[in-house]
């Protein structure tokens, strides 16, 4: 492993459609990603164990129809249930971003389920988070703020599992007031997620799935307020950066198997 | 067996709260007090009880619902169940999922007979009426596409109660496969009648309107009489495709006056000519006007592609069915471009009648066919952009809204795509294509059912009672991810086929017509083409507008690898016919021979016409302008305006962040207000961005046309310069959407408005890649007393334009920045309040909307775009706002809260010759920027500046007053979060 590429798979199909942008982060932190388009793997389940990292990347597959997440994630267990949990029993990573989050909560991977914004509308914003979990996908990271972009973000669960997620580390971020709910003047948590929690982790903290987007933050000039840092930052005479700070997310990643 | 399966929410259903809040709005006065969503999926298949149960379970996340089967959940407490289904044969999106889900649970496929259909059961709780129910059923469906079912739950049997299991298929009656027309003994009216009525099918009724005039009538009459025959009904539905306007684009091909070679080669592909010969190397057009859409170079290896279409009169009748399948199908104009384009943005546009405005129309004198009104309209459209574009994973960029009363007869819907392919594949150019003789004609996406018989004919005509309900269509974006993903980034680059082509108006006849002129024939064989239920005759299946569908051609040795593929990412591939080189497009129906058209007549036996104009002058009343001299109210009151408000609401609910590609997105600065230009940056690797942007003033229609065209390309051209654009590598595209265009006072207009269009253009150097018109946007039909209402639109051009930045961290965005800094206004400010926002409001009693339109100075205008861009790229200009709708003030106050900074400025002195403080403050006269510049750098803006009309005006402030002095007095004396309160007022009270 030492002198080779951390490797990562993604999934695609369907309606998924953030595995381009989530391949060039996971690529940019140093791993080789492949697009792998879930027909694929069903013809060859094979070739998940030569993989790291597993992702569930953003998108609307089967368009949300019947329920976001859960067409792909019965179509993940009428097929691959095995080779699933067989990944998941191995030292690996295992990421679901917003509709990958969905995803892995009907494939039950992480605990609770996402339901319809209390809002009952889609909204695309950006929000502000505390890191409350432990994980390496979260290593050193204690605040973050990135968009997100989706119509069933309401987290659920119930109270005696939250209690004891909250005290096995299992809810990996919270909603909470920060920079860019101060720019923009908004609400902390955008969807009426039960206890503002944006981003959950599997017990062993391996597998996150999260609503936010770490991959749309992944360079500096995607924040709402670059344009202001840059002419502040031009007067100042100093230079910005070009990383995101998304980009800690799947450098953690990368990383841990670098260890 | 058909069974039902039932699935609710166990907790709290944020939709049911929703809805029941929108309910009461209906004028129930909160009589609703409760409301619960239930899902309906009836199945009609061959299943066992333990089967189905399975299948339920697929259905649920047992953590937030549950199913119950034949047993509709606990009813008590409620009064009311309203259900709401399909009508027979429309796209059920989600039915197509379960159907999938199901089949794979059970490892079991559907058969052709057995189907699921899915239906939304609302209970409803509350002391309502059998009136109010009916309001609340008839605000959640279109009566065209859906049924509704209105129980009382008092009805039903206690416990053990289930809705009806009625399957809605389509059942067609048996009839002929097709029938012969027997033209040739026909008199002028019987040929009338059926180019404006349709065939007359053997039952007596009509087949809905070929939009043929008598002219090219009698041509088809002596085409076929020198054939020695007549011609089938194919044939005759096949040429009124090819020649509807929708398709030839008649008016702007004729000639009209003296005008010889017509409106688009005179003046609109005139102007791309005479400025990439002006441009020499250059010119950075490829692919301008032959293809879906224009493409234009981006860098060495890739190529940006653009293209804008409207979709008005689906979208009157359905609003979010027809927006829908406009985004839908622009995007695949994009992936129908060259070998394919992966859709990188989308753009909306949308013209309405007022929100506000409950005036019914009827299409009908009986006053039954009643016409969705502004609201509802509105609504719908933005939920099909909404589900079309965040469904499909392509950032929806740009937009804006645009009210006028006029609209309320027929809403202007556009929808654009943005697209990105290598200008090389394979070792090939990427945008040349060509079908080959022997290659396989193959559709590939959804199937084919009677949605779309007749719509590029029937967006050739007024909307009226004859107005086929079949004209409307359902997209599903994920039936076209599927496809799109398969082709653009798969079979594409492993070279399956030699050419593509997307099926829009007009269906398989027109595209496969279309690219069988690369060839020089094709053979289709009809029964091949998958339906969606059984019946349909060949004439329809020929010309339906079935949503999904490309049509490519494939060499017979990639057949198998292609279709390999397919079948793989789960799209629907079937070889239907051959390209030959026979000069001839045939159709066969099980080996008979049903068509057999010569390729020369299809495509250019439409008989031209000459067309004639004559200008009648219109005079209009000057305003009263206000005595005081304060305008502070003016000012709020026109930032709550429909026209100028915020669209925030609708910014955010479309996603805007996918494909990690925003730089400057549709909301800027810490007051979110709506960016009038937009920068992507489609290729990560690259530091070049994409700039869009927008404009069109129909309003200024009714003074002159010209300008009205002048200043939608000027106002395009200084958004995307004020954002960061390149001048000299900006194109544009025209979306022309007229009214009563055989009138010739409307001609006249026409006429003003392209010679605008090639003025502007040759003048900024900025070349038309791609186009589109609807020349038709013109209501008939009833007020509530039954009186006859002609309503039609303003005539409305939208200019869009694209153009790439070198370095994508140089944009700038409109909002103010830092406190202290110098506000400069760039350009002229003169006496040009006609048919301005400003005038439209204080002039609203008798339309005295002034006659002084703003005229575009396009060599003082063009120095000014230079200068700035320059300024841009040398880093001193902390913001620019283009000043458009509402003038100064409002660019003023728009910058201002979106920075949430206050300023204190004097346009006492500005530039232009503006008589008046109104004209000063309101005034819209092109050329004009607001820019912000740090005191550090005023020095080297200056000397940029020298040779522009260049107007210091004050200062940005810490504090939040908003402060604009003529002299000494205080015209505008208000608040910052004033300001922004009434800017968000529209937004919010839309929501």
């Amino acid at each position: 492993m030492k002198n080779n590429k951390v490797k990562v798979i993604i999934m695609s199909g369907y309606g998924l459609n953030c595995e381009e942008e989530t391949k060039f982060a996971f690529e940019s932190a140093g791993g080789k990603a492949d697009i792998v388009h879930i027909n694929d793997l069903i013809e060859n389940p094979k070739i998940l164990e030569a993989y790291n990292i597993l992702a569930f990347p953003g998108g609307f597959s089967f368009g949300d129809d019947t329920g976001s997440g859960k067409a792909f994630a019965n179509k993940f267990k009428n097929y691959l249930q095995m080779e699933l949990d067989s990944f998941i029993s191995r030292d690996t990573l295992t990421i679901g971003i917003c509709n990958g989050f969905q995803i892995i909560t009907n494939l039950g991977l992480v605990p609770g389920a996402l339901a319809h914004n209390a809002s009952a509308m889609y909204i695309d914003r950006w929000v502000d988070m505390e890191v409350v979990g432990s994980s390496p996908w979260l290593k050193g990271i204690k605040k973050i703020s990135l968009p997100i972009a989706h119509g069933e973000g309401r987290y659920i669960i119930d109270e005696k599992e939250y209690k004891k997620m909250m005290k096995n580390k299992q809810i990996a971020f919270k909603y909470t007031k920060g920079e860019m709910c101060e720019f923009q003047n908004l609400k902390a948590n955008p969807n009426g997620a039960m206890h503002d929690v944006a981003g959950v982790l599997s017990e062993s903290g391996k597998v996150l799935g999260m609503m936010p987007h770490p991959e749309r933050a992944m360079f500096f000039h995607h924040r709402p307020d670059f344009q202001l840092k840059k002419e502040i930052a031009k007067r100042k005479k100093q230079k910005l950066g070009d990383e995101g700070i998304g980009m800690l997310l799947f450098k953690n990643a990368i990383n841990y198997f670098k260890k | 067996m058909i069974s039902r399966i039932y699935v609710s929410s166990i907790g709290e259903d944020s939709r049911a709260n929703v809805a029941a809040n929108s309910w009461n709005a209906l004028g129930l006065n909160g009589k609703v007090t409760k409301a619960k969503f239930i899902d309906s999926y009836l199945i009609n298949a061959d299943l066992s009880d333990t089967q189905i149960e399975k299948s339920a379970n697929q259905l649920i996340n047992s953590r937030l619902e549950n199913f119950s089967i034949n047993n509709l959940p606990d009813l008590s407490g409620f009064s009311y169940i309203v259900e709401i289904g399909y009508a027979p044969g429309v796209t059920d999106n989600v039915a197509h999922t379960v159907m999938e889900e199901i089949a794979d649970a059970l490892a079991r496929p559907f058969t052709d007979k057995e189907a699921v259909y899915t239906s939304k059961v609302f209970l409803i709780a509350g002391a309502i009426t059998e009136e109010d129910v009916n309001k609340i059923a008839l605000s959640l469906h279109n009566p065209l596409i859906e049924r509704s079912l209105i129980i009382k739950t008092s009805k039903l049997p206690k416990g053990n109660a289930n809705l009806s299991l009625y399957v809605p298929e389509v059942i067609l009656p048996k009839k002929d496969a097709f029938i012969t027309v027997p033209l040739s003994t026909l008199s002028d009216d019987a040929l009338m009648k059926i180019g404006k009525e349709g065939i007359l099918d053997p039952d007596g009724t009509r087949r809905g309107p070929l939009a043929l005039d008598l002219t090219s009538m009698k041509v088809i009459q002596k085409f076929f009489s020198s054939l020695k025959r007549d011609p089938t009904d194919i044939e005759l539905e096949s040429l009124a495709q090819t020649w509807s306007e929708h398709c030839k684009h008649t008016i702007f091909a004729n000639q009209i006056d003296d005008i010889k070679a017509g409106l688009y080669k005179t003046y609109i592909k005139g102007a791309t000519n005479t400025i990439r010969k002006a441009k020499g190397k250059k010119d950075f057009c490829i692919s301008v006007f032959s293809d879906n859409a224009g493409g234009i170079i981006f860098d060495d290896k890739y190529m940006v592609t653009h293209k804008v279409e409207t979709h008005n009169s689906p979208s009157a009748l359905d609003p979010f069915g027809g927006a829908i399948t406009g985004i839908v199908g622009v995007n695949r104009d994009t992936i129908g471009f060259g070998m394919g384009a992966k859709p990188v943005a989308n753009l909306y546009g949308y013209c309405f009648g007022y929100p506000e405005d409950e005036r019914a129309l009827f299409k009908d004198k009986n006053l039954k066919n009643k016409m969705l009104s502004p609201k509802r309209i509105m609504d719908g459209v933005i939920k099909g952009i909404n589900a079309g574009g965040n469904c499909s994973g392509i950032p929806t960029i740009s937009g804006f809204m645009r009210f006028d009363d006029r609209y309320r007869g027929k809403p202007l819907v556009f929808a654009g795509t943005v697209g990105l392919i290598p200008r090389k594949i394979n070792g090939k150019l990427s945008h040349d294509k060509e079908a080959k003789p022997g290659d396989y004609i193959v559709v590939v996406g959804g199937k084919v059912g009677l949605d779309g018989v007749h719509g590029a004919t029937f967006s050739s005509v007024v909307l009226d009672s004859a107005s086929p309900a079949t004209a409307v269509q359902i997209g599903d974006p994920i039936t076209q991810k599927k496809l799109s993903d398969a082709i653009v980034k798969e079979a594409r680059d492993l070279n399956l086929y030699n050419s593509i082509t997307d099926n829009g108006a007009g269906g398989i006849s027109c595209s496969v017509a279309e690219m069988a002129k690369e060839c020089g024939g094709a053979i289709v064989d009809i029964e091949k083409v998958p339906l969606k239920y059984p019946g349909l005759s060949p004439w329809q299946i020929w010309i339906s507008e079935s949503q999904e569908r490309m049509t490519l051609s494939v060499p017979k040795d990639k057949w198998n690898e292609f279709k390999k593929l397919m079948d793989k990412r789960g799209v629907l591939a079937v070889a239907i016919g051959e390209f030959t080189n026979s000069n001839k497009c045939v159709v066969k129906l099980n080996g008979k021979v049903i068509m057999d058209m010569p390729m020369e007549f299809l495509h250019n036996g439409l008989p031209m016409r000459e067309l004639h104009t004559k200008f009648i002058e219109e005079k209009f009343a000057e305003p009263k302008l206000p005595k005081s001299n304060s305008r502070t109210k003016e000012l709020i009151n026109l930032l709550g305006s429909a026209n100028i408000g915020s669209n925030r609401f609708v910014s955010e609910q479309y996603d805007h962040e996918v494909q990690a590609g925003s730089v400057l997105k549709p909301l800027s600065g810490r007051g979110n207000i709506n960016t009038d230009a937009q920068v992507i940056r489609p290729v990560l690797s690259s530091q070049k961005g994409v700039v869009l942007s927008s404009a069109l003033y129909p309003s200024y229609s009714d003074i002159s046309t010209y300008d009205m065209s002048a200043c939608a390309i000027d106002a395009a051209v200084r958004s995307a310069v004020s954002a960061g654009a390149t001048l000299s590598e900006l194109a544009i595209l025209d979306n022309t959407c007229w009214c009563s265009s055989y009138d010739e006072h409307r001609l006249a207009q026409l006429v003003d408005a392209m010679r605008a269009c090639y003025d502007t253009a040759v003048a900024y150097g900025t070349p038309y890649i791609s186009g589109k018109d609807s020349m038709f946007n013109d209501f008939k039909g009833y007020d509530e007393k039954g009186n006859s209402v002609a309503i039609s639109i303003p005539p409305t051009l939208l200019i869009s334009s694209i153009s790439v930045m070198k370095d994508f961290k140089k944009s700038v965005s409109p909002e103010f920045k830092v406190a202290g800094d110098a506000i400069y206004v760039l350009g002229g400010t003169h006496d040009e309040l006609g048919a301005s926002e400003y005038f439209k409001m204080i002039g609203k009693e008798g339309n005295a909307i002034g006659n002084n339109v703003p005229k575009v100075n396009t060599k003082v205008n063009m120095a000014t775009y230079k200068a700035l861009e320059s300024a841009i790229d040398k880093g001193i200009i902390a913001s620019a706002i283009s000043v458009t709708s509402g003038g100064l003030a409002t660019a003023l106050a728009k910058a201002s809260f979106g920075g949430m900074l206050g300023l204190n400025v004097d346009v006492k002195d500005i530039a232009g010759i503006a008589t008046n403080i109104d004209a000063k403050l309101f005034s819209e006269s092109q050329g004009r920027i607001v820019v912000t510049v740090a005191n550090s750098n005023i020095k080297a803006f200056e000397k940029v500046m020298k040779n522009v009309a260049l107007s210091k005006i004050g200062k940005v402030s810490k504090d939040k007053n908003f402060i604009i002095k003529n002299g000494k007095e205080k015209v505008v004396d208000t608040k910052v979060d004033t300001l922004a309160k009434a800017y968000n007022s529209f937004s919010e009270k839309n929501k």
